[in-house]
């Protein structure tokens, strides 16, 4: 299991936390990642402003992946849609194909055939690493867990982009990863429902609304914490969390954590092994399970 | 927003258009029943957002209303109304081509020029400079070059630089 690690734009400088376990956590269950130091932005923005340039900027990062012969895992659920819904529409085409592939050419030499797929880390997680495996690192008890999770939507959806391997109505694949490691994944109202983020730059309070949202019946549902598998989402449930309270005057204090986060900790590694001092909700709960270490 | 509609400023080519750019496809599918509205997320929390009226205003040839309005970029691409609708009028990628028509007419959203601007010098939508690298060192993980060679050359050749420059130029 060998992998280009995709990183993205906002992962590596906004969710350090998340990077950290995911490396730490990837690297004894097997999975060799691989850095490759030329990747860019996947092209996600620029989806909505020109088609043209996202597609080629998508191409641009499959190539790369392609010519050390690796499939890409990413730990952003934009950066997984938009590459892997580009690269299902250059699979596809072999006509638009040759049109990106002549621009790209020109660009910087390069060319994409075709031959690599892209997934989320978490879906790596359920399909190749797999769910035994899993279970059997668990080395610490998190049966103590209420926990809440948020699929997302560009981890599912659109989801011909992803071979349709979970079901976006009643997705199960995340419950299934947080279940395996003892905790309890337990059910609130409008789980499906997105985060906000590709409007806060568009509209900052209309895109406060959803995690506001979310947030109250999270909370109502009684989690004692989030858990996420992208850094955008991240950025509206934990980083705006406070400005939330303070637009909504009200007070979650909801720990938000990612993943890869909570493997580790079920794997035994320590607190700044999984970056959980990075987290700003602090989670007494966590501390309290990951101990001393 | 709820005025008169004057019919001499329909256009029945709008649709056309749309449909003639990559996600637009699908339009004239539509037989407006409302299931995207129902399932988008950012409707339930406010009715200036509304696919299906976008839709509709879009069929009707409401072509400037639609073009110069701030509400196309309310759509936060979560797939909800893709994945439900019964017709496959491919909502998501419908509101990515209306959104390109409007950028190549002129109107694109402050924020989205400023990611394009963010993108050319970076070719990241966050800059890592030394400060990040050093943030990263402490933990342990790896440091990020930034290579944003490609990315002037890349907007150059698709002809998005030419499209946004000269309101730049008259913003400055």
């Amino acid at each position: 299991m060998r992998y280009a690690l995709y990183l993205g734009c906002t992962a590596p400088v906004r969710a350090m936390n998340y990077e950290l376990a995911a490396r730490n956590t990837a690297s004894r269950l097997g999975i060799e990642i691989v850095d490759i130091n030329d990747f860019g932005c996947c092209g996600f923005p620029l989806k909505s402003v020109h088609y043209e340039t996202a597609l080629l900027l998508s191409a641009r990062n499959l190539a790369q992946a392609e010519e050390q012969g690796l499939d890409i895992c990413a730990l952003c659920s934009s950066c997984t849609g938009t590459l892997a819904e580009a690269n299902h529409a250059l699979q596809d085409d072999e006509e638009l194909r040759e049109r990106v592939n002549e621009e790209l050419e020109a660009v910087n030499g390069r060319r994409y055939n075709g031959t690599i797929r892209v997934r989320h880390l978490a879906r790596i997680l359920y399909e190749d690493v797999g769910l035994e495996r899993i279970r059997e690192a668990v080395t610490v008890d998190l049966s103590s867990l209420r926990l809440a999770v948020h699929y997302g939507c560009h981890y599912l959806k659109p989801v011909e982009a992803h071979d349709r391997f979970d079901a976006p109505e009643n997705p199960h694949s995340l419950d299934q990863l947080v279940e395996t490691l003892g905790a309890n994944s337990i059910y609130y109202e409008g789980r499906e429902q997105c985060c906000g983020g590709g409007i806060l730059g568009a509209d900052e309070k209309t895109a406060l609304a959803l995690p506001h949202l979310k947030l109250e019946r999270v909370v109502a549902a009684g989690a004692d914490a989030m858990v996420v598998i992208c850094p955008f989402c991240d950025i509206m449930y934990e980083l705006q969390q406070r400005r939330i309270e303070k637009l909504y005057e009200t007070r979650y204090n909801l720990p938000i954590v990612f993943y890869p986060q909570l493997l580790g900790l079920a794997m035994g590694l320590s607190a700044d092994e999984v970056g959980l001092p990075l987290n700003r909700v602090k989670s007494k709960k966590l501390r309290e399970i990951t101990g001393a270490r | 927003m709820y005025t008169v509609i004057d019919a001499s400023q329909m256009d029945p080519t709008f649709a056309d258009q749309i449909a003639a750019e990559p996600g637009g496809e699908h339009i004239r599918r539509c037989f407006a029943c409302g299931t995207c509205t129902a399932s988008c997320p950012v409707r339930e929390v406010t009715d200036r957002y509304n696919p299906r009226r976008i839709i509709h205003m879009a069929t009707l040839g409401l072509r400037e209303l639609v073009l110069s309005s701030d509400f196309i970029w309310l759509c936060s691409t979560c797939y909800s109304c893709h994945e439900r609708c019964p017709q496959d009028v491919r909502i998501t990628e419908l509101m990515h081509a209306i959104k390109n028509v409007a950028v190549r007419e002129g109107y694109i959203h402050p924020s989205f020029r400023m990611q394009v601007d963010l993108l050319c010098h970076h070719g990241r939508l966050y800059d890592v400079s030394e400060f990040e690298n050093e943030r990263r060192a402490e933990q342990g993980l790896p440091a990020i070059t930034e290579r944003a060679e490609d990315f002037g050359k890349i907007f150059a050749a698709t002809g998005l630089d030419a499209l946004i420059r000269p309101e730049q130029e008259g913003a400055d």
